[in-house]
């Protein structure tokens, strides 16, 4: 058996199963958990969400307050509304994270849908103090800096504004890609308060596939040749592409596992039953291995 | 019945009730309805959780089914968070912040406090030296904070900056909220600031202080200088014992940048930063009440000795809160 060139690999390169940002957690149990670091993407994504939610709230807000003073006219009425809104927007763009993260969930609400959560690195509780300073650290790293310039702009100075600029964004720009320079993803924040954020996803059991499949296998009788082509690592990708169903792939991935193991179509045969059948013969052989010590990594390894 | 050919399949097929059963009451628990749960579902948790934990055990050793090993990875992930997480309620977090976590923190910066506080003190007593001897040091150290208040000012203008004349569309209350946001994030900063060795919150606190120093001497040329003690006092004793806290913090943390001891530099950045936190989120409070006490009672109250006793009593308590002994709460 030759290695396969680059150029043989499928057209469509598909879902790889190992993930590559794995931190082992070993529980008091003794069980690895094998936590999972959130993307930057994912994190950037939770932020944006966090953004657009807090400030949605407060244009609401922003709205009913104007409403309340037009309606009342008087000028007490107005001096209550701005006295509200100007607590309650302090409230709501600072407690928003924090008060969220100390949920038992431990994530706003761009995080749970983005399917990650804040842990303490030492896998111990997360301490409200924790929190406090990852969140707190936030308003030095993005909201501070332009503060402050804002206010340089309002105060008159010409050309040194733009020049100011300049150096917010530099400071900016530092602490917004720190989290792509370290192989955990830390912000600054998280560094101080010894935090990580990591995927927390919350699916639901997915059917297992030779259930599914249970009724059509009898047609389908594999040699030993030919469920011996492959190891764990195409099983999973095979899984993968299983549960997406995804016509093209299906009809690519089917034609490929044919020429590999010369495998005769028997008349009628469609590419998901096809692939469903020999999902089930590979899988049975190689958990039969597995039970005898043996893990088979990929089709590479025969020895 | 099927036959269920795979030793996976049997497998999956024998424990899967527990599964969903736990997957189900953490769900609950994680709608924020752990309240809702009977004390039988509460003691179920951590036994299915051990169980789940052995079904990944046995999956990771037996199963090629991924989604299978992925639901179980993050389930027994779930159920740990709760199982050993901290289930303390938001209501009693808090209460246990002012009890005990806040007044401890604070007491053990006592060190960087003093430093912070002769730092400040040295600082208003240079400020109004510069001022007392030469008054065009005024608009350097106030930089542009004035209001109007410098020497060009008539000593009446000055005086009606202290005893504001109240009308009836006086807008205290927004001007009490605006103070305290500024206020806050101020504070927030010199905090952050530390991780810079401790340089920018020592600037901040030097310049604060300063201007202070300058403010009393201006007014102590023109005789006010007692009435302008009233003005500040009242709600300063609050701004200012929160600001000392706050650089406080921040010298805590830039010591241990530029002192790490045994650990990295990063390492005892952080195990300060931690440490501090809780004071800082003290301080926020403070600046609230800071915040009430200048927007509201310092407009209404126009006598200088109840300034003064306001502020005074305001500062006991606050001395007495952090500091007066007390048993220690420290639970396990």
């Amino acid at each position: 058996m030759t290695l396969a060139a680059p150029t043989a690999k499928p057209p469509r390169r598909l879902p790889e199963p190992a993930a590559p940002r794995v931190r082992e957690f070993v529980t008091p149990e003794g069980v690895d958990l094998r936590l999972r670091i959130a993307d930057a993407a994912e994190r950037a994504a939770a932020y944006v969400l966090d953004v657009v939610f807090i400030n949605a709230t407060l244009l609401v807000l922003l709205i009913a307050a104007a409403g309340a003073i037009a309606a009342f006219h008087g000028k007490g009425a107005g001096e209550v509304a701005y006295v509200i809104f100007n607590l309650v927007s302090f409230l709501i763009s600072n407690a928003y994270f924090i008060v969220l993260e100390l949920s038992p969930r431990a994530a706003t609400f761009g995080k749970r849908i983005m399917g990650i959560r804040v842990v303490a690195r030492d896998g111990g509780r997360l301490t409200s103090e924790a929190i406090f300073i990852r969140n707190a650290m936030r308003e030095i790293e993005l909201a501070m800096p332009f503060r402050l310039w804002l206010a340089a702009a309002v105060g008159g100075g010409g050309a040194t504004v733009w020049w100011l600029l300049l150096v917010v964004l530099a400071w900016v720009g530092v602490f917004l890609f720190f989290p792509l320079f370290n192989r955990d993803r830390l912000r600054v924040g998280d560094f101080v308060a010894g935090t990580w954020v990591v995927k927390a996803p919350r699916d639901r059991l997915s059917i297992d596939l030779l259930d599914a499949v249970e009724s059509g296998r009898a047609a389908f009788a594999f040699t030993p040749e030919q469920t011996g082509a492959y190891g764990v690592k195409e099983l999973h990708v095979l899984e993968d592409v299983l549960r997406r169903k995804d016509r093209q792939t299906l009809a690519a991935v089917a034609q490929r596992i044919r020429a590999k193991i010369l495998w005769r179509e028997i008349p009628g045969e469609t590419d998901t039953a096809f692939l469903a059948a020999y999902y089930g013969a590979l899988r049975a052989r190689l958990e039969n291995q597995l039970l005898f010590g043996r893990r088979r990594k990929d089709k590479f390894d025969v020895g | 019945m099927k036959e269920l050919q795979l030793k996976s399949q049997r497998f999956r097929a024998e424990r899967e009730w527990d599964w969903r059963r736990l997957d189900g009451l953490l769900r609950r628990v994680e709608g924020g309805s752990a309240s809702s749960l009977s004390d039988e579902e509460l003691l179920a948790i951590p036994v299915l959780y051990r169980s789940a934990l052995s079904s990944l055990s046995v999956a990771r050793a037996t199963s090629l089914d991924h989604s299978l090993v992925d639901y179980l990875e993050g389930l027994s992930t779930r159920a740990y968070f709760f199982v050993y997480g901290a289930r303390a309620s938001l209501r009693e977090r808090v209460a246990r912040f002012f009890v005990d976590t806040w007044p401890s923190a604070v007491r053990r910066l006592w060190r960087e406090t003093l430093f912070a506080a002769v730092i400040g003190l040295v600082a208003s007593v240079v400020g109004y030296l510069l001022v007392a001897h030469d008054s065009s040091w005024f608009d350097g150290l106030m930089g542009g904070m004035a209001e109007g208040r410098d020497p060009a000012a008539t000593t009446e203008s000055l005086r009606a900056t202290i005893y504001p004349t109240l009308s009836a569309d006086d807008a205290l209350s927004a001007f009490a909220s605006m103070l305290f946001t500024h206020n806050a994030e101020v504070t927030l900063g010199a905090f952050a600031l530390g991780f810079a060795f401790g340089a920018p919150t020592l600037f901040l606190l030097v310049q604060n202080f300063l201007s202070l120093g300058a403010l009393l001497a201006l007014f102590a040329s023109r005789g006010l200088g007692f009435q302008m003690g009233g003005w500040l006092f009242i709600h300063g004793t609050s701004e200012l014992f929160a600001i000392i806290l706050g650089s406080a913090a921040g010298f805590r943390i830039g010591w241990s940048v530029a002192f790490p001891g045994d650990r990295t530099r990063l390492e005892a950045a952080a195990a300060a930063g931690r440490s501090s936190a809780a004071v800082m989120g003290g301080v926020i409070v403070m600046l609230a009440v800071a915040g009430l006490l200048e927007g509201f009672a310092r407009q209404l109250i126009q006598v200088d000795w109840e300034r003064y006793a306001i502020g005074g009593t305001v500062l006991v308590l606050w001395l007495v809160y952090f500091y007066w002994p007390r048993p220690s709460r420290r639970l396990a």
